[in-house]
């Protein structure tokens, strides 16, 4: 960096250190205002209604009702279940894009449980028959590809995306036999068989299940040796390796725990919600899963947040339509688009910073030290901003651990950063 | 004096909750009268669209306000359509309609929980058979409608054939599924065509036959074209089909084969006939029976005489009177004096139908339980709206049955 004559660019970019935790959320918070504010212009601009009445219109659909907010927490809890399975495997770099096909072959279990099992075993035995059907199909179908995986070194991603097809196919097949005029009549004959008890309300069950997952997941991923080990194959398969992890166990025994939930969630679907079988029953939410727990870094907690903030999306901006007689959906879908649109851009944000040039000239003496230059160009200590994110002390131990290997330091620092 | 001013409050309340019942039973004020509808998709799809248009056109026709009107699109067949149905209750609304098979099942519970609310569904068969006073099913004699577009098929293969040294009078149909509401559909289409011929020349439609093939799928355009290809391939000198696509008119045009559309019309060459389910006459009807306070009908069959089934305008290619002779027709079929299921038209394995029970009450085994021939016809949505004619009559094959 010898360009002591060449004029400084307008902006450049800077990666950001260690920063304060409340930062990033600030700055994702900034995101989904600012997504929401221009999707709704976009959408007054279509339906010649005002911004904020819309806005209006959207907290209604969400919030207008006691019905439509236990609808609203159902929709969350049931994104962020899959949300939950989806995180192990997720955390382990395993691309899991499966768990659409993982939990409506959990459906399909449950089904085929009712509709053979329906009129031969009590409710409670039927309902475990289901649950143990369930977690099988889901365990097989996140499994066949961990093992491809762990074997061969296939590519999860594709492998998993197909094995969403297989799944909808399979149902598509057994509906056909099932009912051979193409009528889907199961939700006519068999809703009455496999019912989960209801709890005064029929959508606390899912509710419970959403929690009691939740805060089992983060134990395991945060506690235990599994979830360690899951950390350390996703940060560095050499060094799991090196320090002796079967990476191979740990690919195949996370598939399966994360295809299980998936099934879990199938179960779920189709004894405490819906009654049925159908090829759409899941509703993407393995894809949207993804969208959820990639916004909240693998938190639970955030991920509860960022499920509620996805379901609050989706119940606004169909109360747009029908507000305002539109019978379209690709607004909606525009809406949300915007907003995720905006969040998964403000994550550059969040890991750099843009600077832009100093009008006065004698802050530049202050890039002189050349040698950390390489590496964080961006500690400019004349720039207001990153005098508060840069303490040196919190820098300094960081540099001094990367050399040593990758995996765990990262991971601790992080969960530092996270608290 | 707690206990009095509770037992005046409980009385006051049960007061204006009887004045309210009494006030639903006497019919709604126009005005105030609100109608909620549940699509499974949206108005992208021509499925629904044909139900939105249809509200919309209602709502106008009536003169209520937009309002008045709450649409809600993109509901699946499953909870979600309970709890749309259940929102809609909580809006106010006096009649809820949902326009998919699917949805009957989770619109039901609803239905049982509010029976001051009027619950609507197009396509379904159990309504009578809950023995609720509140939830009504409805669908239209489209089989009329496929009989007179039947007629623009038989007219034109008959002027195809006088210059022709080489008869065919072969058909050909590409079905969704082998069930009652596909199978309604052919054999009447298959029959108008007869009737068409035999009016031109007696006996002449002895020697009409057809060929169908199923596709498993409501709206696979390939798979559609390419049965339609499959049929052409096996001499059929006109297609015509049953479900969503355009895959059926894509081959005709490309084979220059002529094409009796259902549900719209295209602007190909091709294009003989077509006929379609009009909805807004049940969306008038049910509305207006509530603001007079009038009982909706349990099964609902829009015919031709309520502009509930349409004969849409005819392509260039149609022979010549073939107009004059749909609009006769259809006023035969009007007055009764003629029958698309008439007994007489038609033999099933060479035999006369004498009687015939059909699965009418919706079971698991899918038990046939009603009889449904009387007087020398198949009297088909008679005992429900839904159809029910699953017969295989001489001169139709089916080339494959496994959807």
């Amino acid at each position: 960096m010898t360009k002591n004559s060449s004029r400084e660019p307008l902006f450049h970019i800077t990666k950001r250190g260690a920063t304060v935790w409340w930062k990033p959320l600030f700055i994702r918070a900034i995101a989904i205002v600012a997504g929401l504010f221009i999707g709704l212009c976009f959408a007054a601009a279509y339906t010649k209604v005002n911004p904020f009445k819309l806005l209006g219109y959207m907290f209604s659909g969400a919030f207008g009702t006691q019905k439509r907010i236990w609808n609203l927490l159902q929709d969350t809890a049931l994104l962020l279940m899959v949300s939950i399975a989806i995180v192990p495997a997720f955390k382990m770099k395993f691309w899991n894009i499966g768990a659409d096909g993982q939990t409506l072959v959990g459906c399909l279990a449950s089904a085929v449980a009712i509709y053979y099992l329906y009129d031969k075993l009590p409710t409670w035995a039927l309902l475990l028959v289901m649950l143990l059907f369930s977690l099988t199909a889901g365990m097989i179908w996140g499994v066949i590809p961990a093992i491809f995986k762990a074997k061969w070194n296939t590519n999860e991603t594709l492998f998993t995306l197909m094995m969403n097809y297989v799944a909808i196919q399979l149902v598509s097949f057994v509906l056909l036999k099932w009912f051979p005029s193409g009528q889907n009549d199961f939700a006519k004959f068999f809703s009455r068989y496999g019912n989960m008890p209801k709890l005064g309300n029929p959508y606390v069950l899912i509710l419970i299940f959403a929690v009691v997952l939740t805060v089992t997941m983060h134990f395991y991923l945060s506690k235990t040796k599994h979830g360690f080990e899951v950390s350390l194959v996703g940060e560095s398969v050499n060094t799991s390796k090196y320090v002796g992890v079967n990476v191979k166990k740990v690919i195949i025994r996370t598939m399966i725990l994360s295809g299980a939930i998936c099934g879990f969630v199938g179960f779920a679907l189709v004894a405490a919600k819906d009654h049925a079988i159908t090829t759409t029953m899941v509703g993407g939410r393995g894809f949207t899963a993804i969208i959820v727990a990639w916004l909240a870094k693998f938190n639970p907690a955030y991920m509860a947040l960022a499920s509620l903030m996805v379901a609050f999306l989706s119940r606004g901006t169909s109360q747009i339509l029908s507000q305002t007689g539109i019978t379209n959906s690709a607004l909606p879908n525009i809406v949300t688009a915007l907003v995720f649109f905006f969040i998964i851009g403000c994550e550059f944000f969040i890991t750099y910073s843009i600077k832009f040039r100093k009008k006065n000239k004698d802050a530049t003496p202050a890039n002189e030290p050349p040698a950390p230059e390489t590496s964080e160009p961006a500690k400019e200590p004349s720039s207001p901003s990153s005098e508060e994110e840069t303490p040196s002390l919190a820098e300094a131990p960081a540099e001094e651990r990367t050399p040593a290997e990758e995996a765990l330091p990262t991971e601790i620092t992080e969960g530092g950063e996270e608290k | 004096m707690k206990k009095i001013i509770s037992i005046i409050l409980v009385l006051a309340v049960l007061a204006t909750l009887t004045a309210v019942f009494a006030g639903c039973s006497n019919g709604v004020a126009k005005d105030e009268i609100k109608v909620g509808f549940i699509f499974l998709h949206d108005s992208e799809s021509s499925y629904d669209k044909n139900f939105i248009d249809a509200a919309k056109e209602a709502a106008n026709e009536l003169g209520l306000r937009d309002d008045q009107i709450i649409m809600k699109t993109g509901i699946p067949e499953g909870e979600e359509c309970t709890a749309a149905a259940e929102d809609l209750v909580d809006q106010g609304c006096n009649i809820i309609f949902a326009d998919s098979f699917g949805h009957e099942a989770y619109l039901l519970p609803v239905a049982r929980n509010n029976p001051d609310v009027q619950f609507c569904h197009a396509t379904g068969t159990m309504a009578h058979t809950e023995g609720l006073d509140n939830f009504h099913n409805a669908f239209a004699s489209i089989y009329e409608g496929r009989f007179l577009a039947g007629i623009a098929a038989g007219l034109k293969l008959y002027e195809m054939n006088k210059s022709a040294t080489t008869k065919n009078y072969k058909m050909g149909y590409v079905g969704a599924f082998t069930f009652a509401e596909v199978i309604s559909g052919y054999t009447s289409f298959y029959l108008g065509a007869k009737y068409a011929l035999n009016q031109k020349e007696a006996n002449l439609g002895d020697q009409l036959t057809m060929e169908v093939t199923f596709t498993g799928s409501w709206y696979d355009l390939d798979g559609e074209k390419a049965a339609a290809e499959r049929l052409i391939a096996n001499g059929c000198a006109l297609i015509s089909g049953h479900a969503d696509s355009d895959g059926v008119p894509n081959a005709c045009e490309e084979n220059n084969i002529p094409n009796v559309f259902y549900n719209g019309t295209h602007n190909k060459s091709v294009y003989l006939c077509a006929s379609r389910i009009n909805w807004t006459p049940y969306f008038k009807y049910i509305i207006t029976q509530v603001i007079k306070g009038k009982e909706i009908a349990t099964d609902y069959t829009g015919t031709l005489a309520t502009g509930s089934v349409e004969v849409l305008a005819l392509g260039n290619i149609a022979a010549e009177g073939t107009q004059k002779m749909i609009d006769d027709t259809k006023k035969l079929l009007i007055k009764e004096k003629l029958n698309v299921f008439d007994t007489d038209t038609f033999t099933v394995g060479g035999k006369k139908l004498d009687a015939y029970k059909a699965d009418v009450d919706s079971d698991a085994a899918y038990t046939a339980d009603t009889e449904v021939v009387a007087g020398g016809i198949f009297q088909e949505s008679k005992f429900r709206s839904a159809p029910y004619f699953d017969v295989r009559i001489d001169g139709i094959t089916l080339l494959d049955e496994a959807y």
